[in-house]
């Protein structure tokens, strides 16, 4: 395997308030190759968004990345890069969009000013080239008259044209990295697999990575090649979208899997609960972190925290991992559902 | 065959659009234009769609919370719009809804107890010793233990201020529920719980569910019969099942593969459909799905599709129901 263009390594990202800290990251590793997708995917709080940010080098005081992270992005350390530096490469190599496209777009500047901006911040052109640009990358994105929409302003936008204007800004440089944070959630059905459609179709133009965060299990299943489960600051299970879904290892992946609603099922079969909360970032559980959620919890879960297990071709943090593959007891009945197209 | 609950003749409901000089109307919009509801005693029929499709309209129409334009509602073969005060009162009780933000439904300076009672007083039930007794046994039954009660809003995580909605709106032991994506704002873990609870309140209070959300897996795994809107009309209707295994409209279609597929061999090629919803103000000719329809002809733009019933049930609005999909709109992902 080619080495990665992005390799997180034991990153730690650490809110200091007052006396007490924050782990909102606390130890997280993985890779993104070239033309990959990573879908990044878990409840809210559990550090999804605070991860994007560190690798975008956007972490303010009180946060902080504790010693020993080191987040490489093609061969170089960015982890302690000076804030000049790491500002050309975010936005000029690494993109990043956000879920709501309106509070990241300044509504009183024209999407065209904006894209355009983008592009000037990192290369050296005219305004003119650069308005030029600006029109290219909203009919890469798919709008309908970009000489005409390129001097529209946000609000006269609807809220998955204001997406792909998001995605035009963000990509105007041509990134070697997307990270996508909840692209589509606040979006509607139709609006959404447009969205992903595109992100996807864009990946593989540019043979950009794509680091993509979202709760929802469906739309990582649709484009995402791997996919990192994570919990409480961890990951706690990655491999390969199709046996990670197929048999994940970890309990807390099982019963995210269980959790939700699929095609062909009816309300004569309970959906799976995940009882209790996600803890506090402020007191993590000393060993496993879903020990007290989990339903095959057993003494040494609460004393001992579980590595990552290699199991078959994925990695779980699981004690119940640490002989090989875990046969997960609630394996989904498939519904055996014919469906069109 | 027993008569229905709740029905809906022709419904419309249109808001003037208010626009250049001087506020003068400059058009309608048609948030509900010409929908026909039954639900039957005891039944959960689900309503889906994309926001701004009319499904909350919708939803108030039924309860009587907004008069339609046109049409009827009836609640037990009562026109809900021509009753007398006490008989209106009387349908508040027996009508309830929950809806999707638990927080801004909640009044943030009134206690829990405050909350679950407010409809009690309205209601009159009569001794304090009773209205006590009902508020604490009805939050026991959405799983809050009578420690909730003098707290407020603001101190319960979104699952649990869902929870206090739903005793809210069930303490006064209605017959007809319309819940209002319920879950829509909730992480999927605490989504699942609020589902399994719907469904346990069903069954033990013998309710009936007009159950609105915009996630087709959600509204059929809890419906029985499921209705797809799109621009204020109903374009699909079926049983659950039959929905899923056979759907007819090419919008259901495209709504069935954006669902939620989490495992490899349930997923499918996502139908990619082009452009915006059109504006309800001003809706396209004939079928009003055509602007985005990969299938779409010339009849499309010229005729209004019919709703019919093409199997027992099964009804759909669509000139070329059940046909297939050009490659085209499939896109291949993954
Ligand atoms: N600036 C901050 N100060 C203190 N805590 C923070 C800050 N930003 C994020 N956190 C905490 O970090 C945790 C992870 O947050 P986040 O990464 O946003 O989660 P996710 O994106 O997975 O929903 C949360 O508990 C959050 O409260
Ligand atoms: N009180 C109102 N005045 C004017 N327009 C309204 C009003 N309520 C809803 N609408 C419009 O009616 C349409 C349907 O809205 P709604 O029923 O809320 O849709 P949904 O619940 O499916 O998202 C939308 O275009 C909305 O803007
Ligand atoms: S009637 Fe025509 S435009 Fe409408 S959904 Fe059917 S094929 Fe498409
Ligand atoms: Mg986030
Ligand atoms: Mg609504």
């Amino acid at each position: 395997m080619t080495s990665p263009l992005l390799r997180v390594a034991n990153l730690r990202t650490w809110f200091h308030v007052g006396a007490r800290t924050a782990k909102a990251v606390d130890g997280v590793s993985f890779g993104i190759a070239e033309g990959r997708t990573l879908g990044l995917i878990g409840e809210s709080g559990c550090g999804k968004s605070v991860t994007a940010l560190s690798v975008m080098g956007l972490i303010d005081s009180p946060g902080r990345l504790e010693e020993g992270s080191s987040i490489e992005y093609a061969g170089r350390q960015l982890v302690g890069m000076p804030e000049r530096e790491i500002r050309t490469i975010r936005g000029s190599e690494i993109g990043m969009i956000f879920q709501e496209p309106m509070s990241s777009l300044n509504p009183v500047y024209t999407v065209g000013a904006q894209i355009a901006e983008a592009f000037r911040a990192h290369r050296d052109v005219s305004r003119g080239e650069a308005r030029t640009r600006a029109i290219e990358m909203l009919r890469l994105v798919g709008i309908a008259n970009p000489e005409k929409r390129v001097d529209s302003f946000p609000h006269e936008m609807s809220g998955g044209m204001r997406q792909r204007v998001m995605i035009a800004s963000a990509l105007a440089c041509e990134p070697k990295l997307l990270i996508a944070d909840e692209p589509t959630t606040a979006l509607d059905v139709t609006i959404q697999a447009q969205i992903i459609a595109l992100i996807d179709e864009l990946r593989e133009r540019l043979n950009m990575a794509v680091l993509l965060i979202t709760h929802d299990l469906g739309v990582v299943g649709q484009v995402a090649d791997e996919v990192a489960v994570m919990y409480a600051g961890r990951i706690v299970e990655t491999g390969s979208v199709d046996d990670l879904f197929e048999n994940p290892q970890h309990p807390y992946t099982e019963a995210l899997l269980a959790s939700i609603p699929r095609i062909g099922m009816s309300r004569d079969r309970p959906l799976k609960v995940v009882g209790g909360t996600v803890p506090s970032p402020f007191a993590w559980p000393p060993a496993c972190r879903f020990a007290d959620r989990c339903e095959y919890a057993f003494d040494r879960c609460h004393r001992e925290e579980p590595g990552l297990f290699q199991v078959g071709t994925q990695r779980s943090a699981c004690w119940l991992c640490e002989g090989g593959t875990r046969e997960a007891s609630h394996r989904m009945v498939e519904p055996t559902v014919r469906t069109s197209p | 065959m027993s008569e229905p609950i709740l029905s809906g003749h022709r419904l419309k409901k249109h808001f003037p659009v208010r626009g250049g000089f001087f506020g003068r109307a400059a058009g309608t919009l048609r948030a509900v234009d010409g929908v026909d509801l039954e639900v039957m005693p005891g039944e959960t029929l689900g309503i889906v769609g994309e926001s701004g499709c009319g499904k909350s309209t919708l939803g108030r129409v039924a309860l009587g919370l907004l008069p339609p334009t046109s049409g009827e509602v009836r609640f037990e073969g009562r026109d809900i719009n021509r009753m007398g005060r006490s008989a209106r009162k009387t349908l508040r009780g027996d009508m309830q809804i929950v809806f999707q933000d638990p927080v801004g439904s909640l009044d943030p300076r009134m206690t829990v107890r405050q909350t679950v009672t407010e409809g009690l007083l309205i209601h009159d039930v009569s001794s304090r010793r009773e209205r006590e007794q009902r508020v604490v046994e009805m939050l026991g039954r959405v799983g809050l233990d009578s420690t909730c009660l003098d707290r407020y809003p603001h101190e319960f995580s979104g699952g649990q201020r869902q929870r206090i909605g739903i005793a809210r709106a069930l303490v006064l032991r209605p017959r007809f529920l319309v819940a209002d994506e319920p879950v829509s704002a909730l992480d999927v873990s605490v989504q699942s719980q609020v589902l399994n609870l719907l469904v346990e309140l069903k069954n033990e209070m013998r309710l009936t569910y007009l159950f609105i959300a915009h996630n087709l897996a959600v509204v059929g795994y809890i419906s029985d019969r499921v209705a797809v809107m799109y621009l204020g009309t109903v374009v699909e209707q079926a049983p659950s099942a039959l929905l899923y295994e056979r759907p007819l409209h090419p919008y259901t279609m495209a709504l069935l593969s954006a669902v939620p597929q989490a495992h490899a061999s349930g997923r499918r090629k996502p139908i990619v459909l082009q452009g915006d919803v059109p504006s309800p103000v001003d809706p396209p000719s004939g079928c009003r799905f055509r602007t985005r329809c990969p299938i779409a002809q010339q009849v499309c733009a010229d005729v209004e599709p019919p709703l019919v019933e093409h199997a027992p049930g099964h009804l759909a609005a669509c000139h070329f129901p059940g046909e297939s999909m050009p490659n085209a709109a499939v896109r291949a992902i993954g």
